[in-house]
């Protein structure tokens, strides 16, 4: 059996009386683009920060690639990269000098022939000098998602990668992600709140809500299987239900 | 330990260096400024004097040593408040650089910062006002030591308060320094001191350095046993500092504190 790129185990999280996470337990295997999908403030984030090696579980266990990242960090988050919204690169550095200096930090080989890749993939060669604070939001999502790729991860961890990319170039980046993911040696834990694109990419989601998973399943077959005209219907129901409806279902129970 | 990793915290910052005269200047224009003032002053001092006391070495050596001591922790604090400005916590620390790469990163940059300011104020002090470094003979290497190895325990625990404070903690970590001063009896003897001064002087690492210079200056042999006592201390400082480093980083790590950096809090 082919070892999942990430395994998750009764992960749980609590900030005093608040549990932000509860039990969660989902793998992602090599070649899977798995999405992790919820209302705001469902625990997305908090389980992305978990797997990043940033925020420590309060119980459960996470492993990349078989590595155990509580036992070795370093060697697990080695094999992983991400992108978010929220964490652009310094932009006080050019696009080259940020990619360099990560690079390095990703032990990457080969470093001047991977940023040129990198550069080329994501349509940034014209910005090469240019600093990263000085680039659109856009360039700049393109420039996280460079950085992301430069250690040609197992395991790309992207939180709402393309929230403020034009439908063009989010459609070229799924693409380009999509495309490398298909190589079969990453898997990728996707989150989105446009469900047309998680519908596009993702071969299966986790719908998360008060920390916990509700659904799980074919992202195209699932608004079907539930009586909902579409993902984005079924999202509203589910959310509404998991927020109004009081305590949340175990995972496939709502239909 | 991976050095390219270490590396690429060095290569950040000399890529801030050079394309930023505002990060180059301060390297060397505040001490160069402070070794012309007391330049002045001490020959100043020379002329009123009535003694043959030579303050040349005495004052203006303390000012030149205690400076070197301040570019050290700063070289290293202004490296880790490059992370803060840019709210690049997330970027680093999400990433397989361990806590002893990063640190020794900036604790490279501190060094050659350090350096730099070093030999911009040996140069004006020697040029201007006639400091030699034989005034302090071998005993000037220790008393280097001495200061190099509080500087950077001084960064260390700086970088640990901001990681733990927040980044409007900044302000806290600039006058340290200054704080210290009175008590390493930087430019006069520990005995002028009252006596609780005096006990925590004692635990300072400087207080030894300039102690052991003003024996030189004098005439006296360096003072090797109490030079070796604030060695040991320096020692001991930086060991606990780096601790304190890790158990801030594994605070932060166990609260949620760096992906929620800028919040100032945890909860």
């Amino acid at each position: 059996m082919t070892t999942p790129v990430l395994a998750v185990e009764h992960l749980g999280k609590s900030f005093g009386d608040l549990r932000a996470v509860d039990d969660l337990s989902f793998v992602v295997a090599p070649g899977e683009i798995v999405g992790l999908v919820g209302p705001n403030g469902a625990g997305k984030t908090t389980t992305i920060n978990m797997i990043l090696g940033v925020l420590a579980p309060t119980t459960g266990r996470i492993e990349i690639e078989g590595i155990d990242l509580k036992v070795d960090r370093s060697a697990a988050l080695a094999r992983t990269n991400f992108a978010a919204v929220y964490a652009p690169l310094p932009g006080n550095l050019t696009v080259e000098q940020n990619l360099r200096v990560f690079g390095m930090i990703y032990d990457v080989p080969n470093l001047r022939k991977r940023i040129d890749e990198v550069l080329s993939e994501f349509d940034l060669v014209r910005f090469r000098k240019t600093r990263a604070g000085v680039l659109s939001s856009g360039e700049g999502t393109r420039l996280s998602l460079a950085k992301a790729m430069l250690n040609r991860p197992r395991l790309l961890l992207l939180d709402e990668p393309t929230a403020s990319i034009d439908p063009s170039t989010a459609r070229d980046i799924r693409a380009g992600i999509s495309q490398f993911v298909d190589t079969g040696q990453c898997g990728v834990l996707w989150t989105s709140h446009n469900m047309y694109e998680v519908e596009a990419v993702c071969d299966r989601i986790l719908f998360v809500s008060r920390g916990r998973i509700l659904l799980e399943g074919d992202p195209k077959a699932l608004p079907a299987l539930h009586g909902a005209a579409s993902l984005d219907d079924l999202f509203v129901a589910v959310a509404h239900e998991a927020l109004h409806g009081g305590t949340p279902q175990p995972a496939g129970s709502i239909a | 330990m991976n050095l390219r990793r270490v590396g690429a915290v060095v290569l950040r910052q000399l890529y801030l260096y050079r394309s930023s005269p505002q990060r180059v200047l301060p390297l060397f224009i505040w001490v160069a400024l402070d070794i012309v003032l007391w330049g002045f002053i001490t020959r100043f001092l020379g002329q009123v004097s009535r003694s043959s006391f030579n303050f040349v070495p005495a004052l203006l050596g303390a000012v030149l040593l205690w400076d070197f001591l301040t570019r050290v922790m700063q070289g290293i604090t202004t490296a880790f408040f490059e992370d803060v400005w840019s709210r690049n916590f997330l970027n680093v620390f999400a990433t397989p650089m361990r806590t002893s790469e990063y640190l020794t990163g900036l604790v490279a940059i501190g060094v050659t910062n350090s350096f730099v300011a070093l030999l911009v104020m040996f140069t004006l002090a020697w040029a201007l006002f006639g400091l030699s470094f034989l005034a302090y003979g071998v005993a000037l290497v220790p008393f280097l030591g001495v200061l190099f190895l509080t500087g950077i325990g001084l960064g260390v625990l700086g970088a640990a308060m901001v990681l733990r404070l927040g980044p409007a903690s900044e302000w806290l970590i600039w006058p340290i320094p200054t704080l210290l001063a009175p008590f390493a009896g930087v430019f006069y003897r520990l005995n002028v001191l009252p006596g609780w001064m005096q006990i925590v002087a004692k635990a300072l690492p400087p207080s030894y350095v300039f102690e052991g210079m003003r024996a030189v200056v004098s005439g006296k042999p360096a003072p090797w046993d109490q030079l070796a006592i604030g060695g040991g201390l320096a020692l001991i400082y930086l060991a606990l500092a780096c601790a304190a480093f890790a158990a801030v980083y594994r605070f932060a790590i166990r609260t949620g504190l760096i992906a929620r950096y800028s919040a100032e809090t945890v909860s």
